[in-house]
């Protein structure tokens, strides 16, 4: 007898266009590849990860987006979820501060401490850091247009309580090519903003070697509508682009290639995820090692936080968010992420809230307690299926950076806004094909409540007198410092962007004489410009 | 059936980066034969006022995700009123909680669309409700 193929059962494709196959068998392993671009654990090309041991030596670092009002509030949630077993930090700063604006300035009203921490000065980062040993807790910087500054304030502060800078880790987001195509937190015009990428990170190789100056983010631009092969293939169009600004600068792949790090998005199918992940650590060693002939192998790993993304949580039924950041962290662990962190289900209505947060937290420690991912390596490796989509993705991956290299480069397409408007197409058909049930979201578009009830969510408060303290603190400081010691670094800083120098030495000290996150970004857009973004018709 | 095509101002109000719900909006709103012009990010209630003004709006609409929505349009609401566009449509959308509807509604935006509203909700309550 014939078996025929269902004939109502249509063809399925994931998100990144590939045909699922019904079934998959070594055969498919074989088409696609073979087993040839796998490799050992710890071992180039680490498609199965980029230690030996992973979690058998040490679990993902839970580090959970944190931040709001001011330092001392931040300062409380921060040993809150310390107490409760965080391992990292991630700091959230409110928009003033990602734009580089002091909390005082005409476009920072209303605005001061309302999606993260008000920061202007040295004096927040010593109150948001006291009493949490740096050692023990390593500190990533959601911080972008503003890196240059909060990165000089990472390391004064740390200096100051007696840390030794050379041996000091930690992670500054400071990926502004995609703040360009998504997030949106850019201050400079494009070049000048990359030529800061590439301050940071030759500062960072030189003077804090520990230090990651920067993230890549394929997260955002997944975010702003890239499918998973996009999300990959742009973050390394990205950091190919930051590598080859300070390559240019006559340094050595091997001497920042290992600083630098990822950051991408979880939602979705959970075997294109994990596919994904395995896919772009092979890619990416495959790139330092063949185009950048890195030399070490810490220089081919791609290291990363993978973040159960808020693109897939729902704000109809919120409560359901809770089991989707279950999965979206199981598929960290499989993917064997160094670091993750969950969206949390309060988020899509406001800051998330202790609870919530430490609901996040437990379900990621329970799957390193009680679920047995940290007992082998790469439990998903040589699945047909899952070997079949690495290797396809893989492929697809290199597809998509080769149009980008024939385009012209990211740098250019970023400029030009041509990434930016084929991602929000992309957006745009996603909410269509939402809204018409074709792409299925559970409460959203199927199953929903007959009477969409009150949610029961705790809204994070505002207190509007936070604002005014910030500001006080910051005319405290401005009155308190020494004005010769501030008006001489801050005119350095514009010496040194005027004549093409590293701008970052005279940030450092511009910081610790306690000069202000704006003061500093007014002495480098007298420079560079200030970007605009031009109206769309 | 009318023959004019309303003219709209989308913008982003504030420090706000959060634009790929404003751009699908955009694109939505286009498809439904609207001349939309979308002003990027980071504006003024100043630059909204003036943008406005200048292609005579009849439709203006804000995309405000990172709450700061209430202060920024107590500041904006003079502006339009001061700039001739008080009896145009004025509609909001985004991350806004509840409890904030009343307040916004007393502002004059009288279309309020929070996370989560349809793109055709937002289209037919534009045709209903335009000058």
């Amino acid at each position: 007898m014939t078996v025929r193929p269902n004939p109502a059962i249509g063809p399925v494709r994931n998100e990144s266009g590939i045909e699922i196959k019904p079934v998959y068998t070594e055969e498919d392993v074989r088409r696609s590849g073979g087993f040839d671009f796998v490799g050992d654990p710890g071992a180039y090309p680490f498609v199965r990860g980029i230690h030996p041991l992973m979690y058998r030596h040490r679990p993902y670092t839970m580090r959970q987006y944190t931040g709001f009002s001011n330092a001392r509030q931040t300062n409380e949630r921060f040993k809150y979820l310390i107490a409760n077993g965080q391992t990292g930090l991630n700091v959230a700063f409110d928009l003033p501060t990602q734009c580089g604006l002091d909390s005082d300035d005409p476009l920072a009203q209303g605005e001061v401490g309302r999606v993260g921490m008000a920061v202007d000065t040295l004096r927040d980062f010593e109150i948001a850091f006291d009493g949490i040993d740096l050692d023990k807790i390593t500190v990533s910087l959601t911080i972008n247009g503003a890196a240059p500054q909060l990165i000089a304030m990472y390391l004064a502060m740390a200096e100051k309580r007696g840390y030794d800078v050379a041996r000091l880790r930690g992670t500054a987001q400071n990926d502004i090519l995609k703040e360009f195509i998504g997030r949106g937190t850019w201050i400079y015009p494009v070049e000048p903003s990359v030529r800061l990428v590439g301050d940071t990170i030759e500062y960072c190789a030189r003077h804090a070697p520990k230090y990651s100056p920067v993230s890549v983010c394929g997260y955002h631009i997944r975010e702003s509508g890239a499918n998973p092969v996009q999300e990959m293939a742009y973050a390394f169009c990205i950091a190919s682009a930051y590598a080859d600004e300070v390559l240019a600068r006559g340094m050595d792949i091997d001497d920042f290639a290992g600083r630098l790090s990822f950051n991408f998005n979880v939602f979705g199918s959970i075997f294109e995820q994990v596919a994904k992940f395995r896919a772009g650590r092979g890619l990416w060693a495959k790139i330092v090692k063949e185009k950048y002939k890195a030399a070490r192998p810490e220089s081919e790993w791609l290291r990363m936080i993978a973040g159960g993304g808020g693109g897939g949580l729902t704000f109809e039924q919120p409560e359901v968010n809770i089991v989707r950041g279950a999965y979206y962290a199981l598929i960290a662990a499989l993917s064997g992420a160094q670091t993750t962190a969950l969206c949390c289900f309060d988020e899509a209505y406001t800051i998330p809230s202790e609870y919530a947060q430490r609901i996040s937290l437990r379900t990621m420690q329970l799957l390193i307690e009680e679920m047995g991912l940290s007992d082998t390596v790469d439990p998903m490796g040589g699945s047909w299926y899952i070997e079949t989509l690495t290797n396809e993705m893989r492929q697809m991956m290199e597809g998509v950076m080769r149009e980008v290299d024939e385009a012209g480069g990211v740098v250019k397409l970023v400029a030009r806004g041509i990434i930016q408007d084929k991602v929000s197409e992309q957006a745009y058909q996603r909410q269509l094909a939402i809204e018409s049930g074709a792409f299925r979201k559970v409460g959203v578009n199927c199953y929903r409540l007959p009477d969409e009830e009150e949610v029961d969510v705790k809204m994070h408060p505002y207190d509007e007198a936070e604002t005014r303290r910030q500001i006080a603190s910051l005319d405290d400081v401005r009155v308190t410092r020494d004005h010769d010691a501030v008006a001489k670094s801050l005119k350095d800083i514009g010496d040194a962007a005027r004549t093409g120098a590293n701008v970052m030495p005279a940030i450092v000290a511009a910081i610790k004489a306690y000069a202000s996150v704006g003061e500093i970004t007014g002495q480098l857009a007298a420079v560079y410009g200030r970007y605009r973004e031009p109206a769309m018709l | 059936m009318r023959n004019w095509r309303p003219r709209i101002l989308l913008a982003k109000p504030g420090l706000d980066g959060h634009d790929q719900g404003a751009k699908v909006v955009a694109r939505a709103l286009k498809e439904a034969g609207f001349e939309v012009t979308y002003t990027g990010l980071r504006q003024t209630p100043e630059a909204i006022a003036d943008a406005a003004r200048a292609i005579d709006a009849d439709i203006v609409a804000l995309s405000s995700m990172a709450g700061s929505h209430i202060s920024f349009c107590e500041r904006l609401k003079p502006l339009l009123d001061d700039a001739g566009l008080g009896e145009k449509l004025w509609i909001i959308g985004g991350n806004l909680p509840k409890a904030d509807h009343p307040r916004l509604a007393e502002l004059g935006f009288r279309g309020i669309f929070p996370s989560s509203s349809r793109l055709e909700d937002i289209v037919d309550f534009i045709r209903s409700n335009a000058p």
